[in-house]
């Protein structure tokens, strides 16, 4: 009735056992279990105010980035019209800077907080997720700070 | 034409309701090893019992160490949740003609809790995380002389939440738990939130900024499986997002 008992651990298996009675086996624990005590809860609203920020950025990351795209790739001879003139062209106008700068803020920062969440889900050891969110951050803070002095200073006369 | 009452007698007696079905069962025992292995059971069972039946006829005939937690065994208790076909069930309430006997049927300790044996798993954290959100009636002023008057409406603003049995399906299903016990996971927000909408009770607030904590509500990912998995078929995801918005309608 029952099945091949000499392949599992459970019947008498070949050699001797590590393990016995008074041995045991050490139990199979899950990749980062509860505390024995709980941790004092933070207070302050950072999570809420990520949450949200999340959705509302999302909301108009639509309207920011298809009609960015439309723009670049489908509009007016799709890609083949892009080059330093175009760009130029569009950063002439105070409308255009403003969109492309709230894209870079909002996809940067959205996109920042969505990895800090992966790696907060993903990254068991403590010493790896440090690692990871001290770079997520600086090359968050870095293309945020280089884009926007891009953008500020743009020169279109430029030799 | 004969009589329905007719053919069932003869059906009986003539054919067998029994079958062989095959139980796969993912075992563990620290006395013996330090690893999980599958161990196949064929068994005769008629199809319309239930993977609990299977599982008693394996310990009551067959292997008497095969070892698991049940009580009721009629989906009150709610001990013997377990991964029936890598998805959480009772196994009390799961018919073996409705996961698809031809096949294997899988079954597994829940996932994200250290395993003791077989699959017995520790609950201790689960309930941790379930004492800390306060679950008992919080109130203040004189006690009234009577019971505490509540209306229907009142009532059923929580009515789904009060069905949780504890099995603790939900929140080993949740993907985020397993990676990191530290979530307070759907069961712990069911249980806070059949406290937090209940108008007899005090303490929401509290209840509220215990859950807005790191690994409170936000943590959760909205992948329904606790919804999908909760055998009292509670609206768990609902639930959640119902705490949450509690939040930011309070602080904003
Ligand atoms: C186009 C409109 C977009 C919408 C509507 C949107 C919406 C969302 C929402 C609501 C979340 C949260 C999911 C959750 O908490 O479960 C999210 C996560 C995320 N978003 Fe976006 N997003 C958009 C664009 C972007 C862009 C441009 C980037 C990259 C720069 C990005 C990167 C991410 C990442 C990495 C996550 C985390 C992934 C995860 O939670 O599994 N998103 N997005
Ligand atoms: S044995 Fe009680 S819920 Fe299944």
């Amino acid at each position: 009735m029952s099945a091949d008992l000499s392949k599992t651990a459970v019947g008498p298996v070949e050699g001797v056992s590590l393990y016995d009675v008074d041995n045991p086996a050490p139990l199979i624990d899950p990749p980062r279990k509860r505390t024995k005590r709980s941790p004092k809860s933070a207070r302050g609203n950072f999570e809420l105010a990520a949450w949200l920020f999340m959705r509302l950025s999302g909301v108009v990351l639509v309207v920011l980035v298809i009609g960015h795209l439309l723009i670049q790739l489908v509009l007016d001879g799709g890609v083949s019209k892009i080059g330093f003139a175009f760009v130029a062209g569009r950063w002439a106008s105070p409308f255009w800077q403003v969109w492309d700068l709230l894209m870079l803020w909002l996809a940067m920062l959205h996109g920042a907080n969505g990895l800090r969440t992966v790696i907060n889900d993903y990254a068991e050891r403590p010493s790896t997720r440090l690692w990871l969110k001290g770079l997520l951050y600086t090359a968050t803070v870095f293309t945020i700070l280089l884009g926007t002095l891009v953008i500020f200073t743009f020169d279109p006369n430029i030799r | 034409m004969a009589t329905p009452t007719m053919e069932k007698t003869a059906a009986k007696t003539d054919v067998s309701p029994y079958i062989t079905v095959t139980f796969r069962v993912r075992r563990f025992n620290p006395e013996l090893s330090d690893e999980a292995q599958w161990q196949d059971f064929q068994i005769e069972i008629d199809p319309k019992e239930r993977v609990l039946d299977g599982l008693h006829k394996i310990k009551w005939d067959v292997d008497g160490s095969l070892t698991f937690r049940r009580s009721c065994a009629h989906g009150i208790c709610g001990s013997d949740a377990m991964r029936i076909n890598g998805k959480n069930r009772l196994a009390c309430k799961t018919l073996i003609k409705d996961i698809n006997p031809e096949k294997p049927i899988t079954v597994e300790p829940i996932k994200g809790m250290t395993v003791l044996k077989d699959l017995v798993v520790d609950m201790e954290p689960f309930f941790q995380a379930y004492r800390d959100v306060m679950p008992f009636l919080i109130t203040s002023g004189n006690e009234p002389t009577r019971e505490r008057l509540q209306s229907a409406e009142d009532r059923e603003r929580f009515d789904d939440t009060t069905k949780c049995i504890l099995c603790a399906a939900c929140t080993s299903s949740c993907p985020v738990f397993w990676n990191d016990g530290q979530y307070f996971g759907p069961a712990a927000i069911v249980n806070a939130h059949r406290f937090i909408f209940d108008s007899r009770d005090e303490a929401a607030e509290q209840r509220l900024e215990i859950l807005n904590d790191k690994d409170g509500v936000w943590r959760c990912r909205t992948t329904f499986n606790c919804t999908d998995a909760c055998p009292r078929g509670i609206e768990v995801t609902k639930a959640i997002a119902e705490v949450k918005r509690a939040l930011i309608t309070r602080r904003y």
